[in-house]
């Protein structure tokens, strides 16, 4: 029942969280200079047809009545029309979206395969020179955002060493026979993996970017937490019956160290989330980011207020989840 | 129990002297740029486009490393580039400290429904993507270094908020405050005069830190060419400028990706250093 209750409580406050959100982004672009109805006439036009599509756009109304008449739409699921495209910005925003996941998620498993390489490596060697090394660069990592990193895998593997693509989703040329825009797991259930290795080849750098940061994130905690559990009782007893450190490291500490790291990680996507907008600039990947930058360029108003409450959800809702799932998880939480 | 001499007495590590070293010679750079730069940072020449650095062969006496598409030297930008940004770090991170640690300082302290508010508010906050929100604050506001820096204080206050809050509360909850309660102080007395300097190592921590994330925010907005005037040289400008030619001119992208590389770098292993000193059970 107290449970249910926080899961509840929990579920209020992200929605104040979202209301919130939406309130601020509504006013904040409702203040942007430049009139967006005026960039998308042609020259000739006259005053009565700017009057018109400001009409059409409800742009001649009070800020606070705007809002009123959006909220309403977005309660029926209608977010208004892009001025640039003239496409409903629901439409517009989930046909990037895929994008943008496949990206996030595909950077969240190189961090978790580096950061947890790292780690399990360091407590194996743990006072080596090899740990230390794994220290510095964690160190190293974590100082310098994942914008940098890009710029320096652009130079490293796309000018120096060019083996990966660093523009772009796909190559231009090729032909898709996709029905989503989940192009990378599309391709793998399709089999054609030749489309499926050029979409990973476009992906890797940008992922990558995203992915050091957290790896070092990943790798410092992980690593903590295991050293701390290489010393309990029940640890000492597994090495003592004669298992070989690799397997005490594995089987015996790592199940019990994890827990605090999967919580962290789970945060820490949210960030990872917010790095693709200059990630996919950077890149030229052509996800939701990247589309957000091109609506703030051209004053896009409602495409802008789209993405940002979208993220917005996205953000909240991998919050909501891992909340969730550790107090799942942890019993003493559970009763709290 | 040690006491602060012999913390002082103790080798000094050596990421803090590398890089508070790389940091005072920046901003001597900096100051004195006018002075040591061998250009005009805005001066074009477009006979001398895309010249390579003073050790490959084409280059240009002068040009020391080399000068971008346009025909301007690429280190006398990096120089001018440097005032911008660390202007942008002493101030943005100054005055995001300020405000977010006093926000931080009243909701952790005084709780209630000053907590509730401010708690709230850094939720919603953190519910937005940071470099989007940035991007669409410097639309709204224009592009010119005070919407730069509004725009930092406006997104990055909550990190020093949700830091010193969680301080503030463990330090409410000590003994010292109570009796200083009990000897009749107001609470905003105490505040200011228990709590803060019991949290201010970990102010001073994080504004250091701060500091290197305006230089980073400076440098993407004016990636994506947001920033000030597209005229006047900033280290983002120049990498947007690289990125675009890099398979001619790599060293327009290179160098002032080193500069900004080590100055980022620097900050963070000074605010990691300085955390290591303050600690306590460290030292």
């Amino acid at each position: 029942m107290q449970f249910l209750q926080s899961v509840l409580l929990r579920l209020c406050t992200t929605l104040i969280t979202l209301a919130g959100v939406a309130v601020i982004v509504f006013f904040v672009i409702r203040v942007v200079p430049g009139n967006p109805i005026a960039m998308m006439l042609p020259p000739g036009a006259t005053e009565a047809d700017v009057a018109r599509l400001t009409a059409l756009y409800g742009l001649d109304k009070s800020i606070p009545q705007q809002f009123l008449i959006w909220l309403s739409g977005v309660v029926q699921g209608d977010f208004g029309t892009s001025i640039t495209t003239k496409q409903p910005v629901l439409q517009l925003v989930l046909s990037r979206l895929p994008a943008t996941l496949e990206l996030s998620v595909m950077a969240l498993i190189i961090a978790i395969i580096i950061g947890g390489f790292m780690a399990l490596t360091g407590t194996r060697l743990r006072g080596s020179k090899t740990e230390a090394a794994i220290d510095i660069g964690n160190g190293m990592a974590l100082s310098v955002p994942d914008f940098l990193w890009g710029l320096i895998l652009i130079l490293a593997f796309g000018v120096l060493i060019p083996i990966f693509h660093i523009s772009g989703r796909v190559t231009p040329s090729l032909p898709l026979p996709f029905s989503t825009n989940f192009y990378l797991t599309e391709s793998l259930l399709r089999l054609r993996f030749d489309l499926w290795l050029d979409i990973a080849a476009h992906m890797f750098m940008p992922a990558l970017a995203l992915a050091i940061p957290l790896a070092a994130i990943i790798s410092q905690l992980l690593k903590q937490s295991l050293k701390e559990t290489m010393h309990l009782d029940y640890v000492t007893l597994a090495r003592t019956k004669g298992y070989s450190e690799t397997h005490v490291i594995l089987r015996e500490a790592l199940p019990n160290a994890i827990l605090p790291t999967l919580t962290l990680v789970g945060v820490q996507f949210t960030f990872l989330i917010g790095g693709t907008v200059i990630i996919e600039r950077l890149f030229s990947y052509e996800g939701l980011g990247n589309m957000a930058i091109d609506a703030v360029i051209n004053r896009d108003l409602p495409l802008i207020q789209g993405i940002v409450i979208l993220f917005a959800v996205i953000f909240t809702g991998v919050n909501l989840l891992v909340d969730l799932t550790y107090a799942a998880l942890n019993p003493r939480l559970r009763h709290a | 129990m040690l006491d602060g001499r012999s913390a002082i007495r103790r080798k000094l590590p050596a990421r803090l002297v590398l890089s508070a070293t790389w940091l005072t010679l920046l901003t001597l750079a900096a100051i004195c740029a006018p002075l040591i730069a061998p250009k005009d940072p805005l001066a074009q020449d477009l006979f001398l486009g895309q010249l390579p650095p003073f050790w490959l062969q084409g280059h240009e006496p002068g040009y020391l490393l080399g000068t971008d598409s346009l025909g301007r030297d690429v280190l006398s930008r990096i120089l001018y580039g440097a005032r911008l940004a660390l202007t942008v770090a002493l101030t943005a991170g100054t005055i995001t400290c300020i405000i977010g640690a006093t926000m931080g300082l009243l909701a952790g302290f005084l709780r209630g429904w000053v907590d509730i508010l401010i708690s709230r508010a850094i939720d919603i906050w953190m519910a937005f993507p940071p470099v989007l929100f940035s991007i669409l604050l410097i639309a709204v506001l224009g592009p010119s270094l005070t919407s730069i820096i509004i725009a930092i204080v406006v997104i990055d206050w909550t990190r020093f908020a949700r830091v010193i809050r969680a301080e503030a509360m463990t330090q409410g909850a000590m003994d010292y405050v109570a009796s200083a309660q009990v000897a009749g102080r107001t609470r905003l007395s105490t505040m200011v005069t228990e709590i803060l300097p019991n949290v201010l190592p970990t102010i001073v921590v994080l504004l250091t830190l701060e500091m290197g994330i305006s230089i980073i925010v400076e440098a993407i907005l004016s990636f994506v060419n947001l920033s000030i005037s597209t005229d006047d040289p900033t280290w983002g400008g120049m990498i947007a400028e690289g990125r675009a030619s890099i398979h001619q001119a790599w060293w327009v992208l290179v160098f002032p990706l080193i500069t900004l590389f080590l100055t980022v770098l620097s900050f963070s292993q000074l605010g990691e250093g300085l955390k290591d000193r303050f600690d306590p059970v460290l030292r």
